[in-house]
C-alpha cells in the first residue's frame, strides 16, 4: 500500500507495523497453529474445592475409539512430574494425586484425534471422591479448627505461608500515639481475573529423533518457560524452543506454566504426535491466574491541619490453594511496600500474611507490578477517608502532601528510591482538564435536586520495570533482558529482544528506537521476539518491564552499534574516531560536515572491502544485556466523574480524566491506547469483575455470563493529559506505562462513587461497586450482598 | 452429514458432525483462522462473522444451519487488494492492540455502515456492546469507526487526496 507519510526515524506517532496482517485476520495466534498429525488434549478436573481421591478409573476413556492417551497424576509421578514448582517457591500439582484442592483443579488429561472427541472422553472418566470441608473466607483460613489444605507438605499442620514486613513498626507505632488525628479503614482488594480474549493454551510437538521439543504457547515470558522446562522435566536447554507467537492480550494470566502445558508436553512424548491444548473460557476463569485478593486493614495519622504523617497496613493475602504467586521479587507481598505512595511521610509500616484456601491458585500482577495496584488502592482510598474525617477536598489535601520535585530521587520509609517525580503539575493539570471547581459547584446544584454526583481524585506512584537485582529473584534467574542487533549491508537492520508483545505493539516501538538512537527509518527495523531459538535471554513481559528493561536493551546495543560504525567510518574517512561527530543518520568529519558516512554507506563497509582498523572486525551489529540500576516510578493523577442512579444504585462514569507521567513517550499513540484500555479494565475492576464463591467453594463467576467485563456502553470517552518527567537512570528515560491506568483508577472511580453517596454518610464500599452494593450501602447496609 | 455454504464467494461442501460449530468448520475445516474464539457463553463476540450479511456469533451457529446461507469472514473483506475502509479504520486510528478481537469487531462494525453508513458514537458504542475487547478500552475502536464511515472509499481516496 502506498502510503504519503514521511519514514519515522525515531520517536513520535507512527501506525503500528503489527496492523496490517491483524486487520486481514492474519495474525497467527497458537491456537491457529495446526501441524500434521496433530492430536487435542482436554484437562479434567475436580468438581469439589476439597476432597480426597479415592479412585481413579479411566478404562472407558481409553476404550474410546477416538482416544489416544490418559494419564492421571500417578503416570506424572513415575516420571517426577506429578508436582511442579511455582514461581513461589511453593510447589503445584500438575494433575492430583490424593487429593484436589479448588474447585476447578486439574485430576486427568486426555488426547484424541479432535478437540470434540476429547472432551467427550472426559465424561467416560470415573473418579471417587470423598468431600472434605473447604477453607474459602481467608479470615478463616487460620482459625484452629480449620481443616488443613496442603497434607503434601511435610510437618504442615495450618495453612499459614507467610508474614512478610517493610517499613519501621516502632517508629510508625510511635507516630501513631501522639498524632492528632488517626483514621483506619477496613477494605478488600477482591479476587478478579486478567481474562485476555485470548485463553491460555499450547502446542506440544516432541521430535523423538532430534530429541527437540517445540512449544508454542501463550506465553508471556518464552525465555523464562524454556529454562523452567529444563531445569524441572530435565530436558536439554538447546533442545527445547518456544515459541510465543502472536498473543491475544495477557494482563499477567499468561506468566505462568499452567498443568495444561506440561501434560500437552508429557502426551506429546508419549504418542510421539503434536499435542494442542487451549483452555475453555470457564477453564482460564476458573483454574488460571487470578489476581488481588488481598484483604486489608489501613490507618492513617495526620495532625489536624491535613499533614499526613504515617501509614500502617496489614494484609491477609489469599494465595488460594497452591502459593502461585507469579512474582519475580524478592518479597512474598511483590511491591505491596509502595503503599506510601506519593506522599511525603515520617513513617510507615506493613504487614502481610499470606493464607491457603481452596480456591485456585494465582496471585498474578493482572496490569499491575506485583501488588502496586493493591498498595495504590489503599493508600489513595485511606486519604479520601482521612479527607472526609478533616473535612478538607481530597484534592487539596493531596496536593499538601505531595512529595516535592527537590527530594527526588526520593528514600521512602519502606526503602524505595522514586527515582524522578514532578508530582504538583501533573496534579493540576489534571484537576483543570476536569473543571474540578466547577464540577464541585455543579455537583453541589445536583444535591439540592436530590442527584447523586461523584468526584473522585487519586494519586498514584508505581514501581516498575523489574528490575534490579538487589530487589529480584525468580528461580535464580534475575531479571535482565538481552537485545541483539544486526545491520544488514545495505542498512536494514533486525533486533532481537527477549520481551514478547501480547498487543503493547513492540515490532513498531522497538524499530522506533533503534531508529531513534541510528537515524535509519522505523520501518528498515526489522523486530524479531517471542521465539527462543532466535532470540536473546531476558525475562519475558509483565510488570511494565518492556520499555524499562527490554527497550533500554534496544537503545544500548544501538548504542553499540553507532559506536563500532564510528571506527569504520573514521576508516572511510581517512580520520580519526575522535574527530567524527554524530547526527541522526550519519558520522561526520568535525568542521567539515560535507566529509561523511551515513548508517547505510558503513553498513557496507563494514561488511564489504573497507580497510578495518585493527582489532575491529567486519559487520555492524551489537549485542548487549540490560541490568537495571534501579526500577522506575511512573505516576499520574486521575480524576473521574460519576453518576449514581439514587434508586437502583447503579453506576455510570460520565468522565474520566487522566494526566500520566511515564518518562519519554517513544509512540504517544501507542501509550494513549495502552492507558485508554487500562482505564477500562479498572472501570471493570471498581464497578464489574468479582470471583466469588460459594461457603463450599464453588466458583460463581466461572463464565463471561457472570464475570464482567466493560464493553463499549460501561466506558467513556477518556480525557488523557500528560506531563514527562524521564527517568534518569534509563538510557532514554522512559518509565512504562502500560499498567499506570489499571493501578490509578479503581480507587478513583471508588472515592467518586464515595463522594456521590456522600449524602448517605457512606465512607467505604467493597469493589465491585455493583448496583446491588451500592443500593445496600444506601440503605445503611455495611456488608456487601453476595 | 454432508453441508454446503458459500464462505467468501466460493461455495463449499464438507463432510461434517452435526454438532460441529460454525466457528470450528471456519477455523479448523476451512483453517479460516481469522475468525477468532473467546468463550463459552456467546458474550464475547471474538467469533462474530456476517451471515447474509448479518453479523452472526458463529460460536452460536451451527455449521449445519449454515448450509444454504452466504458466510463472510475477515478473510473475505480485502476486496483486489484493497483493505476495506473499516479495516484501514482500524490501523489509521489505532483501534486495536493484540488484534484477537478485531475480526469480530470489524465484521461488526461493516455490517453497521452497510446499514447505516454514517453513524453516531453512540449509535457505535451501541453496535459493538455484543464484543468485547480487553485491550483498547473501545474508544479509538469508535474513532475507527467514524474513519471508516468518513472515507467509504478506503484508502485509496486518502492516498489520492494526500498526493
Ligand atoms: S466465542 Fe465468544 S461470542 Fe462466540
Ligand atoms: S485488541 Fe486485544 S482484545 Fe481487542
Amino acid at each position: 500500500m502506498a502510503t504519503a507519510e514521511q519514514p519515522v526515524l525515531g520517536y513520535g506517532r507512527m501506525k503500528r507495523k503489527e496492523d496490517p496482517r491483524f486487520v486481514r485476520g492474519k495474525g497467527r495466534y497458537v491456537d491457529d497453529v495446526s501441524l500434521p498429525g496433530m492430536l487435542h488434549g482436554a484437562v479434567l478436573r475436580s468438581p469439589l474445592a476439597h476432597a480426597r481421591i479415592l479412585s481413579i478409573d479411566t478404562s472407558a476413556a481409553l476404550q474410546h475409539p477416538k482416544v489416544h492417551a490418559v494419564i492421571t497424576g500417578r503416570d506424572l509421578e513415575a516420571q517426577k512430574l506429578a508436582w511442579a514448582p511455582t514461581l513461589s517457591a511453593d510447589v503445584q500439582a500438575v494433575l492430583a494425586l490424593d487429593k484436589v484442592c479448588f474447585q476447578g483443579q486439574e485430576v486427568a488429561f486426555v488426547v484424541a484425534d479432535d478437540h470434540y472427541s476429547a472432551r467427550d472422553a472426559l465424561e467416560l472418566i470415573d473418579v471417587e471422591y470423598e468431600p472434605l470441608p473447604a477453607v474459602v473466607d481467608p479470615r478463616k483460613a487460620l482459625d484452629p479448627d480449620a481443616p488443613v489444605i496442603r497434607e503434601d507438605i511435610e510437618g504442615k499442620s495450618d495453612n499459614h505461608i507467610f508474614d512478610w514486613e517493610a517499613g519501621d513498626r516502632d517508629a510508625t507505632d510511635a507516630v501513631f500515639e501522639r498524632a492528632e488525628v488517626v483514621v483506619a479503614q477496613d477494605m478488600i482488594y477482591p479476587r478478579i481475573h486478567p481474562a485476555p480474549m485470548e485463553t491460555c493454551g499450547c502446542v506440544a510437538d516432541f521430535d523423538a529423533v532430534e530429541g527437540k521439543l517445540t512449544l508454542w504457547c501463550t506465553t508471556q515470558a518464552p525465555h523464562a518457560h524454556r529454562t523452567l522446562y529444563a531445569l524441572v522435566a530435565g530436558l536439554p536447554e538447546h533442545k527445547i524452543r518456544v515459541i510465543s507467537p502472536d498473543i491475544g492480550g495477557g494482563f499477567g494470566n499468561k506468566v505462568g506454566i499452567y498443568p495444561g502445558y506440561v501434560c500437552s508436553v508429557v502426551t506429546s512424548i508419549v504418542t510421539g504426535r503434536p499435542v494442542k491444548w487451549m483452555e475453555d473460557r470457564t477453564e482460564n476463569l476458573t483454574s488460571t491466574a487470578f489476581a488481588r485478593d488481598y484483604v486489608m486493614r489501613g490507618e492513617i495519622a495526620a495532625t489536624r491541619d491535613g499533614k499526613i504523617q504515617a501509614v500502617r497496613v496489614r494484609v491477609l493475602a489469599d494465595h488460594g490453594a497452591f502459593n502461585a504467586t507469579a512474582q519475580p521479587s524478592k518479597y512474598p507481598a511483590g511491591f505491596f511496600h509502595i503503599f506510601t505512595g506519593s506522599y511525603d511521610l515520617e513513617a510507615a509500616h506493613c504487614r502481610v500474611t499470606g493464607v491457603y484456601t481452596n480456591k485456585a491458585p494465582g496471585g498474578v500482577a493482572y496490569r499491575c507490578s506485583f501488588r502496586v495496584t493493591e498498595a495504590a488502592y489503599a493508600i489513595e482510598r485511606m486519604v479520601d477517608v482521612l479527607a472526609d474525617e478533616l473535612g478538607v477536598d481530597p484534592a487539596e489535601l493531596r496536593m499538601r502532601n505531595l512529595i516535592r520535585p527537590e527530594q527526588f530521587p526520593y528514600r521512602s520509609k519502606t526503602g524505595w528510591v522514586y527515582d524522578s517525580g514532578d508530582y504538583e503539575p501533573a496534579l493540576r493539570m489534571a484537576l483543570e482538564m476536569a473543571g474540578y471547581d466547577r464540577l464541585r459547584e455543579e455537583q453541589g446544584e445536583r444535591r439540592e435536586r436530590g442527584e447523586l454526583m461523584g468526584i473522585g481524585v487519586s494519586f498514584f506512584t508505581e514501581t516498575v520495570g523489574a528490575g534490579p537485582r538487589r530487589d529480584m529473584d525468580i528461580v535464580g534467574l534475575g531479571m535482565a533482558d538481552g537485545a541483539d542487533l544486526r545491520v544488514h549491508p545495505t542498512g536494514k537492520a533486525v533486533l532481537g529482544i527477549s520481551v514478547q508483545t501480547q498487543g503493547q505493539g513492540h515490532e513498531t516501538t522497538f524499530a522506533q528506537i533503534v531508529a531513534e538512537e541510528l537515524g535509519i527509518p522505523a520501518e528498515d527495523v526489522q523486530v524479531v521476539h517471542g521465539d527462543t531459538d532466535e532470540t536473546p535471554f531476558g525475562l519475558g513481559t509483565y510488570g511494565s518491564r518492556s520499555t524499562p528493561v527490554s527497550g533500554a536493551a534496544a537503545a544500548v546495543v544501538a548504542r553499540k552499534v553507532r559506536e563500532k560504525a564510528r571506527l569504520i567510518a573514521a576508516a572511510m574517512l581517512e580520520a580519526s574516531p575522535a574527530d567524527l561527530e554524530w547526527e541522526k543518520g550519519r558520522w561526520y568529519v568535525k568542521g567539515d560536515p560535507e566529509q561523511g558516512k551515513t548508517i547505510q554507506e558503513i553498513a557496507m563497509g563494514a561488511h564489504g572491502t573497507v580497510e578495518l582498523p585493527e582489532g575491529v572486525e567486519g559487520g555492524l551489529e551489537a549485542q548487549t544485556v540490560y541490568n537495571p540500576s534501579n526500577l522506575t516510578f511512573p505516576f499520574g493523577a486521575y480524576v473521574c466523574v460519576v453518576d449514581v442512579d439514587p434508586g437502583t444504585g447503579q453506576v455510570k462514569v460520565r468522565r474520566f480524566v487522566a494526566v500520566d507521567d511515564c518518562g519519554t513517550r517513544i509512540n504517544p499513540m501507542i501509550v494513549e491506547g495502552q492507558i485508554h484500555g487500562g482505564l477500562a479494565e479498572g472501570v471493570g475492576i471498581a464497578l464489574m469483575e468479582l470471583i466469588a464463591f460459594d461457603e463450599d467453594g464453588n466458583c460463581l463467576n466461572g463464565s463471561f455470563m457472570d464475570y464482567l467485563i466493560p464493553t463499549a456502553k460501561e466506558v467513556p470517552n477518556f480525557e488523557l493529559g500528560a506531563t514527562v518527567t524521564p527517568s534518569p537512570h534509563h538510557p532514554i528515560g522512559a518509565k512504562g506505562v502500560g499498567e499506570s491506568p489499571t493501578v490509578g483508577s479503581p480507587p478513583a472511580i471508588v472515592n467518586a462513587v464515595i463522594d456521590a453517596l456522600e449524602p448517605f454518610g457512606v465512607r467505604h464500599v467493597d469493589m465491585p461497586l455493583t448496583p446491588a452494593r451500592v443500593w445496600a450501602a444506601m440503605q445503611g447496609h455495611t456488608e456487601p450482598p453476595a | 452429514m454432508q453441508v454446503t455454504l458459500t464462505v467468501n464467494g466460493d461455495e463449499v461442501t464438507r463432510e461434517i458432525e452435526p454438532r460441529m460449530l460454525l466457528v470450528h468448520f471456519l477455523r479448523e475445516t476451512l483453517s479460516l483462522t481469522g475468525t477468532h474464539w473467546g468463550c463459552d457463553t456467546s458474550n464475547c463476540g471474538a467469533c462474530t462473522v456476517l451471515m447474509d450479511g448479518e453479523p452472526v456469533k458463529s460460536c452460536t451457529v451451527l455449521a449445519a444451519m449454515a448450509g444454504g446461507h452466504e458466510v463472510r469472514t475477515i478473510e473475505g473483506l480485502e476486496r483486489a487488494g484493497e483493505l476495506d475502509p473499516v479495516q484501514q479504520g482500524f490501523i489509521e486510528e489505532h483501534g486495536l492492540q493484540c488484534g484477537f478481537c478485531t475480526p469480530g469487531m470489524v465484521m461488526t462494525a461493516r455490517a453497521l455502515l452497510d446499514r447505516n453508513p454514517d453513524p453516531t458514537e453512540e449509535e457505535i458504542r451501541e453496535a459493538i456492546s455484543g464484543q468485547i475487547c480487553r485491550c483498547t478500552g473501545y474508544v479509538n475502536i469508535v474513532k475507527a469507526v467514524r474513519w471508516a464511515a468518513e472515507h467509504p472509499a478506503g484508502a485509496a481516496a486518502t492516498a489520492a487526496s494526500a498526493s
